[in-house]
């Protein structure tokens, strides 16, 4: 019981692989259950529908240096997640995946539940900036396994660029309210692989053919997530 | 009450533990966008060593690695207090996105370890981890590096081949996105000690502007770099 404590302390430090190698002589598969409160951190960029997956080690919704799946690419140039999620469920790790209601405003907050049955249970998602043109906030593969029952793993969530559009921030290519532009599109004129994003650069910066303006940049982290075990 | 005890353990454990082999496998990712670090240097060392120090200013050696890509001296200064280096393990660049595995064999118990390559496009960039403390319980651990500024150049963000020590100017773009005829953003460094780098900030005019670099292309944030260390 120490232990769990501690390692979910070392965990939201960011050290959260230090969980590996240790404890658990448990195998026992039980159900569990998870809430994943998401709060937008950033000044103007509102999150598309967040889209939450809990699985078993092997499912990987992106990885850095990779080049993203379909589902991401429609996720993070148009904030749709439906494909994200069709892609995870169709994963034989994935134990469950869910999406949000709707938009999350900066300053504001969604809290979202997944349940499944799992002995190590990991936790992924993703939203889209909407205000961009393929950022998104990303949690990859985040061990919940030492989390024992109304114990809070407290994160935040960095800004990644999905590598599947330019990042021209015209006016015709971001589909947030900064512009109304346009979302997914299928041709991949970036340089095809997730990093962390770079900013935007904004008209306030020089940049004149930029439709976004200095409220719409951004640092690192992008989102505060909590995860609570309630089951 | 149980986080002291769990330092406490920790340091009782470092200090009776015996100096002895371990060999360390290292996966490093560049996991910006459109900057280059240049032949990385991996160095397990001392406690008292350093290939920088945060606030402090830069040593030639490491103003040579920061302004041309050159680690050499560091490297011969790691070696010289009986320090393990890995030199160049992506051979040559390693480019936005790629990752670099390797082994460090510390065959002489040295306790921390040190990263530092230079970033290009910048002036005096580099990612760099300074005495990360080696876990010495078997496992896998993961650490993310900034973007330091060495503070010995103004960044000027002119593409002129200048990596020479001392001399004003940004080496190479090797991703050849880079523009020309850049007046120069600034000649002067306000912190000229080792400090988190400000980013660049090139300009959208690629054949005049004051930078050489694309604001669109050449900015990053924090981090840059992902570290995994194993400890088998």
């Amino acid at each position: 019981m120490k232990y769990s404590i501690k390692l979910a302390a070392f965990a939201a430090l960011g050290s959260s692989l230090l969980l590996q190698g240790c404890m658990h002589d448990d195998n026992s598969v039980s159900r569990s259950t998870f809430t994943v409160d998401v709060t937008n951190l950033s000044s103007n960029q509102p999150f598309s529908p967040v889209a939450v997956v809990l699985h078993n080690s092997g499912y990987n919704g992106f990885t850095l240096g990779a080049m993203a799946s379909h589902g991401l690419e429609q996720l993070a140039e148009s904030g749709d997640n439906s494909t994200f999620i069709t892609e995870a469920d169709a994963n034989s790790k994935v134990l469950k995946s869910t999406g949000g209601m709707g938009i999350i405003t900066p300053g504001g907050n969604e809290t979202l539940q997944v349940q499944g049955m799992s002995t190590r249970p990991r936790l992924s998602l993703a939203s889209m900036l909407v205000n961009s043109n393929d950022a998104f906030i990303g949690l990859n593969d985040v061990d919940l396994s030492a989390l024992a029952k109304d114990e809070s793993l407290v994160l935040h969530a960095r800004i990644y660029d999905a590598g599947t559009e330019a990042n021209s921030e015209t006016a015709a290519s971001i589909p947030g309210p900064a512009a109304s532009g346009e979302g997914f599109n299928a041709a991949r004129d970036d340089r095809d692989f997730i990093s962390i994003h770079p900013g935007i650069v904004s008209q306030d910066d020089g940049l004149t053919t930029s439709a976004l303006d200095a409220s719409h940049r951004f640092d690192n982290p992008g989102a505060k997530i909590v995860i609570t075990r309630t089951e | 009450m149980k986080k002291s005890l769990t330092t406490l353990l920790a340091i009782s454990a470092l200090s009776t533990a015996p100096a002895m082999a371990q060999d360390l496998d290292i996966k490093l990712t560049n996991l910006t966008n459109a900057i280059y670090f240049t032949p990385l240097l991996v160095a397990a060392h001392n406690s008292s060593t350093h290939l920088f120090m945060e606030g402090s200013t830069a040593s030639t050696n490491l103003q040579a690695m920061a302004e041309g890509g050159d680690i050499s001296g560091l490297s011969t200064d790691v070696q010289a207090v009986a320090g393990n280096v890995v030199e160049n393990p992506a051979g040559g660049f390693l480019n936005p996105g790629v990752s670099t595995s390797f082994s460090l064999t510390n065959n002489s118990g040295n306790t921390h370890l040190s990263v530092s390559a230079m970033l290009l496009p910048t002036n005096d960039g580099f990612v760099g981890a300074d005495s990360i403390e080696i876990p010495t319980k078997a496992g896998t651990y993961t650490y993310y590096l900034n973007a330091y500024d060495a503070g010995t150049e103004a960044n000027n963000e002119a593409i002129n081949g200048g990596g020479t020590p001392g001399v004003l100017g940004i080496p190479a773009d090797p991703g050849t996105n880079a523009g020309t005829g850049g007046t120069g953003v600034t000649t002067t460094e306000s912190n000229s000690t080792v400090h988190i780098h400000r980013g660049n900030l090139g300009d959208s005019n690629a054949t005049a502007g004051n930078s050489d670099l694309d604001s669109s292309v050449h900015r990053w944030l924090n981090p840059v770099a992902e570290l995994v260390i194993t400890v088998n």
